[in-house]
């Protein structure tokens, strides 16, 4: 099964979701307000939001009329291209260090899913060859140690660890000079999950931050928001708040397996112009896939 | 907690407060407004539609034309409509007639069910009841050890069969255990699980039948979005939910969860979850929700929860020493904690009416921190020092600055303002009575600029004792009417 395939068979409970309201939708007769209206609503409980819905509809009716579009039928294709534009500033690659280990910050809310998304992607990396190392940095939160270190094990790499409550920034810390002192290529540093709106929290992990990049001058390289994807518009805010304390450089949205349909994505990349660069579709070690707004969009959109 | 969505309600129906009459257009556009800010808060679009209808039919109907406040008459029925939505009245736990009470957590991964069954522990241990934790989420890594560590904070007994026995088998020999050792409430935390997840939901299912629960709640993130119907809706039909748990509310949600799933799957919302620290669930009530959400505050919680957490004979034997002027440091302390103790300082204000509308409470920071290092301070002084703060020389001060982890300075500033206190205590010892929203608004002011003079000058910083006009007065309609005669 090729990548696209199964980044398409994990949003199949999204996708029929959508059509479920879609295609009825497209199949009206003729092509009037209310076939909009629909459809606005239609983006409205996938979580793309008012000001993206609204943005996406009126798109949509642009390209119709450019396009000269009679018949409903013709609609998806307008749609998916407008997705497609709204997702088309987001890049998904991953930015790598040019020589020395890459050090990658998973930040986000409590029970995004940071501590397994580490865990998939130590396991994606380990399979290309990549030396990984693991850095326990949420120190709060009951056994989210023991759970890091019983995702090093399946995914078979090392851990860096302190006890718990140890500062976050320590782990870090040594987990950066580990990886330097011992030739890694990657470093996974996992964070305690924070609301946004707690202050203290934010500035720890501005700290974390700080610290990581004064342990190695360009790091962190990448800083990943970790959005559960079953979130509504509060995604915008937690994407706004984290970029305050930490420079985000993406977004892994997780639990798209369900039948949430992830439209929170549309406005943050969007919005923000934030790219989304993981999907996790599952709880094994393999449910993770690169992000493609292509796939994304066709996903969504055909019929 | 909500301020989203009370904010951009509140704005909808701004303009109509003041209107001496209402023509259908100036509902017609303060609903599309209320539609706009019930679907940026992440309403279930049906229910919006279903909510809107209502109140706009209600609201052209008879009764608001012939009142003389019409605006006024909108905002009473969008609370009502409101409270409706959210379940109308608080609905409490069943027990069951012969202990123990069986009681399952479900719902999705990372909504925090183990976090907040430790929170249900603690909640009946407050009422008396002696809980066994059940660990059954014996998938996710690391989540036996999780539930052990919190039960270990909260001194809770947490029952586990490693995580290769079935969770059916797991509950049924809690129960077992729990007849063995007394224990009255079983609380079984279960594994996250999608509710599309045919096998996973099945395992519930033969659960269920098994240990035969009186409750099975639903936790739902109060972060969820559009999904939440459907999650709520295919747990309640494969289990048959009888409450929700509506966890971090503790964020900057707009909470349109909470407004959706009692609204669609008629399951009551019975606790709320507010943190990570280890403290008791609130208990849900619609009416007083609906109340915050509308900036009308919420004093009644207020006042229950200064009840549970101040000492009633500590706050008269305080305002004795303050009229007396025998304030002390050690005094001062306590007040510290006892305003800490009410919760982090801006959900306390949440509840106060009005609070929302202040100008500038937003540029206010609201960081229990200070209050912190104040305690910190003082509790690095001698009990002489404490009792009669003139003895602080140069060399004491930088024994305690260094005791407290903080600079000379800030001994000096917090020794200043404890003199600026006494000697304003001794000019108000009759204790001010009027000084209302301003003193509060100066208050925090004060608590964010760093000075700190007049926190007592407001009365704000001894809400469990008598004065406290900072706080709304819970006698204040009765008063009010005597007025009148």
């Amino acid at each position: 099964m090729g990548i696209f395939d199964k980044f398409r068979k994990g949003l199949e409970k999204s996708r029929s979701a959508v059509l479920g309201r879609l295609a009825g939708v497209f199949k009206a007769s003729r092509l009037d307000e209310t076939v909009y209206e629909e459809m606005e609503e239609a983006l409205l409980a996938s979580d793309v939001g008012v000001e993206t819905s609204l943005w996406m509809v009126e798109r949509v009716r642009k390209l119709a009329r450019e396009k000269k579009v009679t018949s409903p039928e013709d609609l998806p294709a307008c749609l998916k291209q407008a997705m497609e534009e709204a997702l088309e500033s987001a890049d998904p690659s991953m930015n790598m260090a040019q020589d020395g280990p890459t050090i990658v910050m998973v930040v986000g809310v409590n029970g995004a899913g940071k501590t397994t998304s580490i865990g998939k992607l130590a396991y994606h990396y380990r399979q290309q060859g990549k030396k990984v190392l693991l850095a326990a940095g949420d120190t709060f939160r009951a056994a989210a140690i023991e759970q890091l270190v019983s995702w090093g094990e399946r995914a078979g790499v090392e851990v860096v660890r302190h006890q718990q409550g140890a500062d976050p920034a320590a782990v870090i810390f040594d987990g950066i000079a580990a990886a330097k002192s011992r030739k890694y290529d990657i470093v996974l540093c996992d964070t305690a999950g924070r609301l946004h709106n707690k202050a203290h929290l934010m500035a720890e992990l501005a700290k974390v931050s700080k610290v990581a990049s004064q342990a190695l001058p360009g790091a962190p390289h990448e800083v990943l928001l970790v959005v559960d994807g079953t979130t509504g518009q509060n995604a915008l805010t937690q994407t706004q708040m984290f970029s305050q304390v930490a420079p985000l450089t993406g977004i892994i949205v997780t639990k798209l397996d369900g039948t949430a349909k992830g439209g929170v994505v549309l406005p943050i990349v969007r919005e923000y112009g934030l790219p989304v660069k993981w999907v996790g579709l599952g709880e094994q070690l393999d449910d993770m896939e690169p992000f493609s707004a292509e796939s994304f969009a066709s996903a969504l959109c055909d019929v | 907690m909500l301020e989203g969505i009370s904010n951009s309600l509140q704005k909808a129906l701004e303009k109509l407060r003041g209107k001496g009459r209402l023509s259908e257009e100036d509902v017609a556009v303060a609903m599309r407004e209320v539609r706009l800010a019930l679907l940026a808060a992440d309403v279930n679009v049906k229910v919006v539609k279903q909510f809107v209808d209502k109140v706009r039919e209600r609201a052209v109907g008879q009764d608001v034309a012939r009142s003389l406040t019409p605006g006024q008459q909108v905002v009473k029925i969008v609370y009502e409509e409101l409270t409706e939505l959210m379940g109308g009245s608080e609905e409490r736990l069943r027990m069951a007639a012969q202990p123990p009470t069986v009681i399952m957590l479900v719902g999705l991964q990372g909504t925090g069910k183990t976090t907040a069954i430790s929170k249900l522990a603690l909640t009946f241990r407050q009422h008396q009841h002696r809980p066994l934790l059940v660990a059954a989420d014996v998938y996710r890594p690391a989540a036996i050890e999780q539930l052990k560590v919190l039960g270990r904070q909260i001194d809770i007994p947490v029952f586990d069969m490693g995580s290769n026995a079935r969770p059916p088998d797991i509950a049924t020999a809690a129960i077992a255990e729990a007849k063995r050792q007394g224990a009255d409430i079983v609380l079984i935390d279960t594994a996250g699980r999608l509710h599309i997840d045919e096998d996973m939901m099945d395992e519930l299912d033969k659960m269920k039948s098994a240990v035969n629960p009186d409750e099975i709640l639903l936790v739902v993130d109060a972060m969820t979005g559009q999904d939440a119907v459907n999650v709520a809706q295919t747990f309640h039909g494969r289990l048959g939910v009888t409450g929700v748990i509506l966890s971090k509310m503790d964020g900057d949600t707009r909470g349109g969860a909470a407004l959706t799933v009692r609204a669609v799957t008629g399951c009551p919302i019975k606790f709320i979850g507010l943190g990570e620290k280890m403290e008791p669930l609130e208990a849900f009530h619609p009416d007083r929700i609906a109340s915050r959400i509308l900036g009308m505050g919420d004093v009644l919680s207020l006042i229950e929860k200064a009840q549970q957490t101040m000492d009633l004979d500590k706050a008269q034997e305080m305002e004795k020493k303050l009229r007396s002027s025998q304030f002390t440091l050690d005094d001062f302390r306590d007040q510290l904690q006892q305003v800490r103790n009410l919760g982090p300082l801006e959900q306390v204000l949440n509840m106060i009416p009005g609070m929302n509308k202040m100008k500038g409470l937003d540029k206010v920071n609201l960081d229990d921190s200070r209050f912190r290092r104040m305690e910190a301070i003082i509790s690095s002084m001698t009990k002489e020092e404490r009792a009669t703060p003139s003895v602080m020389n140069a060399s004491r001060r930088l024994r305690v600055a260094k005791g407290s982890g903080v600079t000379v300075r800030d001994v000096n500033q917090l020794l200043k303002q404890f003199e600026q206190m006494q000697t304003m205590m001794k000019r108000f010892a009759g204790f001010g009575k009027k000084s209302g929203k301003r003193g509060m608004m100066s208050m925090l002011k004060n608590m964010s600029g760093g000075d700190l003079g007049s926190v007592l000058d407001s009365g704000g910083g001894v809400p469990g004792g008598t004065a406290s006009p900072g706080f709304p007065n819970p006698r204040g309609p009765r008063q009010h009417r005597k007025k009148k005669r």
